[in-house]
């Protein structure tokens, strides 16, 4: 059966000035998956996350995300494709002046009609999944990087979007905070069947989120296919990324 | 103990930093000793290339069959020394040394730097013309599509008010309008008052007195109430603009409003265009009144009209169309103000840098760009 794709990647050209970030990249990531897109510091993830996002204008190349091209699109149509994904930002990006549940009632105050005691609840709900109903009063600044995170997390899911990205969820976050951030994630994707778009480095993560892998070298994806077949690839940089890892755990994961 | 740079005997030459031997100069053969580390770095680099020039050798070995302790700095020592000597055309060798050590010298020795070309000088047409063209595209256009945006958000949010942040037009004009209205208010007294007081010299001796009044209600309504107000209104607004936009995007927070579909301009920009036009005209009052005081503090005190021959002068001259020309000023004053640190604050780059970099650059261009327009609504109006 063919699987539906949610984003499309065909050969994407991207940079600053005459400096070239992202050369031919191609990749897909289908729906009900989660796909992580890695490589080391400088490889291009983060200039490509924000192209998948439409946040810099296309070189050469065609980035279609939920079957829409987004270079093409309209100020109203980027809206509406807006309103299907959620969006995380590696530096949490709460606005600074509301508080956690205003920042995360704030799509669904813009977007929706619904009464504010059932955006309210909504709010709590969310913070609950993330385990932070007890900072809802308090502002983005008074609260500690690891729940930062969760909270934008939770409001990137405040609308329920489809489609999920996350750069760099895991960095600074102590191992622990970051294994209940994965488990989310999975949740969200078994419970929810939304797919995710996730950026990131932290190895251990990737073992236990990852459905497809998209490796990244230099601007060139090195590999892209499942997570098994990532392990035994033979490019030297994917190999690498890898070899970090204890045998056991890749082990375990094998078996 | 004295920093002995070199001993002298048969022809060997010791090589110290501080009380410890670096190494032995015998003729064209440097043999280094057991250490050389961050802490004999410095001595040993100084004392040797005195050494060398003395001796002015063609070629020079280095042995390091010794060595048993080198760290980056030791390394990257002998990476200069052999850099010094090759320009005077000095040909170095390494020899010896253990497998360790050779293993810490290749991880730390750079390679051969690259030459780094300079960029092409542009020639002064190229860059006059560059710098002008790039002046419309970048700063006019730009500019002007940033307001046209704007005002079409700020027309559309009028008659959307659903869509609106509670309370955020409110918290707006406390922080540009009320907590401005005490500086203006001081500030347009003083003003007022150092008017009235300068004149009054000059009015005295034509026994004009009277037209202190004139000058001063003249002065205070038609230019300084509203310049003045304008101009604070820059320095503290403008710059907290710029400043707020500009660290909401290094932040990325303007992404997340972007991908949240929210426009930022409409969000962030337009309830402080309200707040601003909306409070604009009532500080220019405050400013004209406290101005108007002044002067007439002063004229009392140093001219002696009563405050009701000022009061019944004012009310003689006094032109309705000073108000209506304040009221244009101020309601192009205060979009130049938000628009320029808006501007400015989305344009920003680099981080926190940046930030402080367009903060002044909005407030000073807010500052001429309300001025000059100032005065071409001071002509149109004459």
């Amino acid at each position: 059966m063919e699987k539906e794709k949610v984003i499309d990647v065909q050969e994407l050209y991207a940079g600053f000035d005459d400096r070239v970030v992202l050369k031919n990249v191609s990749f897909s990531a289908y729906k009900g998956e989660v796909t992580v897109v890695l490589g080391g510091s400088g490889s291009g993830k983060t200039t490509l996350f924000r192209h998948l996002l439409g946040l810099i204008p296309i070189l050469r190349g065609s980035v279609s995300v939920l079957g829409r091209d987004v270079a093409t699109l309209r100020e109203v149509e980027q809206l509406e494709l807006y309103l299907q994904m959620g969006v995380f930002y590696q530096s949490g990006a709460l606005l600074s002046s509301l508080t956690v549940a205003e920042n995360v009632a704030l799509p669904l105050v813009q977007h929706t009609r619904m009464p504010p005691p059932l955006i309210d609840e909504i709010v709590r709900m969310k913070l609950g999944l993330v385990n932070l109903s007890h900072a809802y009063h308090q502002y983005p600044a008074e609260l500690s990087g690891g729940m930062v995170k969760r909270v934008a997390l939770a409001r990137a899911i405040a609308m329920d979007p489809p489609l999920l990205f996350c750069d760099e969820p895991g960095a600074g976050l102590d191992p622990v905070s970051l294994e209940s951030l994965d488990r989310l994630l999975l949740n969200l994707k078994e419970q929810l069947g939304i797919s995710v778009l996730l950026v990131t480095h932290e190895v251990n993560s990737i073992m236990r989120v990852a459905d497809r892998v998209v490796f990244l070298d230099e601007g060139v994806v090195a590999f892209e296919g499942s997570l098994k077949d990532a392990l035994h690839v033979d490019h030297p940089a994917v190999k690498a990324f890898f070899s970090v890892l204890k045998t056991e755990h890749l082990k375990e994961i094998l078996d | 103990m004295a920093d002995v740079p070199m001993k002298n005997n048969n022809n060997t030459k010791e090589i110290c930093a501080g009380n410890t031997v670096v190494g032995r100069l015998e003729g064209n053969t440097l043999r280094l000793s057991e250490v050389l580390t961050i802490n004999e770095a410095s001595g040993f680099t100084r004392n040797f290339l005195r050494c060398v020039r003395s001796a002015a050798t063609k070629s020079l070995v280095v042995d390091l069959a010794d060595v048993e302790q080198i760290d980056s700095a030791g390394v990257m020592a002998l990476f200069y020394l052999e850099k010094k000597l090759q320009e005077n055309g000095t040909k170095v060798e390494f020899t010896g040394g253990s497998d360790a050590v050779l293993e810490k010298i290749q991880l730390f020795y750079p390679e051969a730097t690259a030459e780094v070309k300079p960029p092409p000088q542009k020639g002064l047409f190229e860059s006059v013309g560059g710098g002008v063209h790039r002046f419309f595209s970048e700063y006019v256009f730009e500019f002007l599509l940033l307001a046209s945006n704007i005002f079409y958000w700020g027309i559309v949010d009028l008659f959307r008010p659903g869509i609106r942040r509670k309370g955020e037009f409110v918290n707006q004009a406390v922080l540009i309008g009320v907590n401005a209205v005490l500086i203006i208010v001081f500030l347009s007294f003083v003003i007022g008052y150092v008017i009235a007081l300068h004149s009054a010299g000059q009015l005295r001796t034509f026994g004009a007195n009277i037209f202190v009044v004139d000058l001063v209600v003249f002065s205070i309504m038609s230019q300084m109430g509203p310049l003045i107000t304008a101009i604070l209104v820059a320095g503290r607004s403008g710059s907290s603009i710029a400043a707020e936009i500009a660290t909401m995007k290094v932040t990325a927070e303007l992404d997340a409003l972007k991908t949240m579909g929210l426009n930022p301009n409409r969000f962030v920009v337009v309830p402080k265009l309200y707040a601003c036009m909306f409070t604009m005209p009532f500080l220019i009052v405050f400013a004209n009144v406290s101005g108007i005081t002044g002067g007439g503090l002063a004229a009392y005190l140093y001219l002696d009209i009563s405050p009701e021959v000022f009061i019944n002068r004012m009310t003689d001259i006094m032109m309705s169309k000073d108000l209506f020309t304040a009221l244009v000023k101020s309601q192009v004053a205060a979009s130049l103000i938000v628009l320029t640190g808006s501007f400015y604050g989305f344009r920003v780059e680099k981080g926190a840098e940046g930030v402080g970099k367009v903060t002044t650059l909005a407030v000073v261009v807010a500052i001429t760009l309300v001025i000059i327009a100032d005065s071409i609504l001071g002509v149109v109006f004459y």
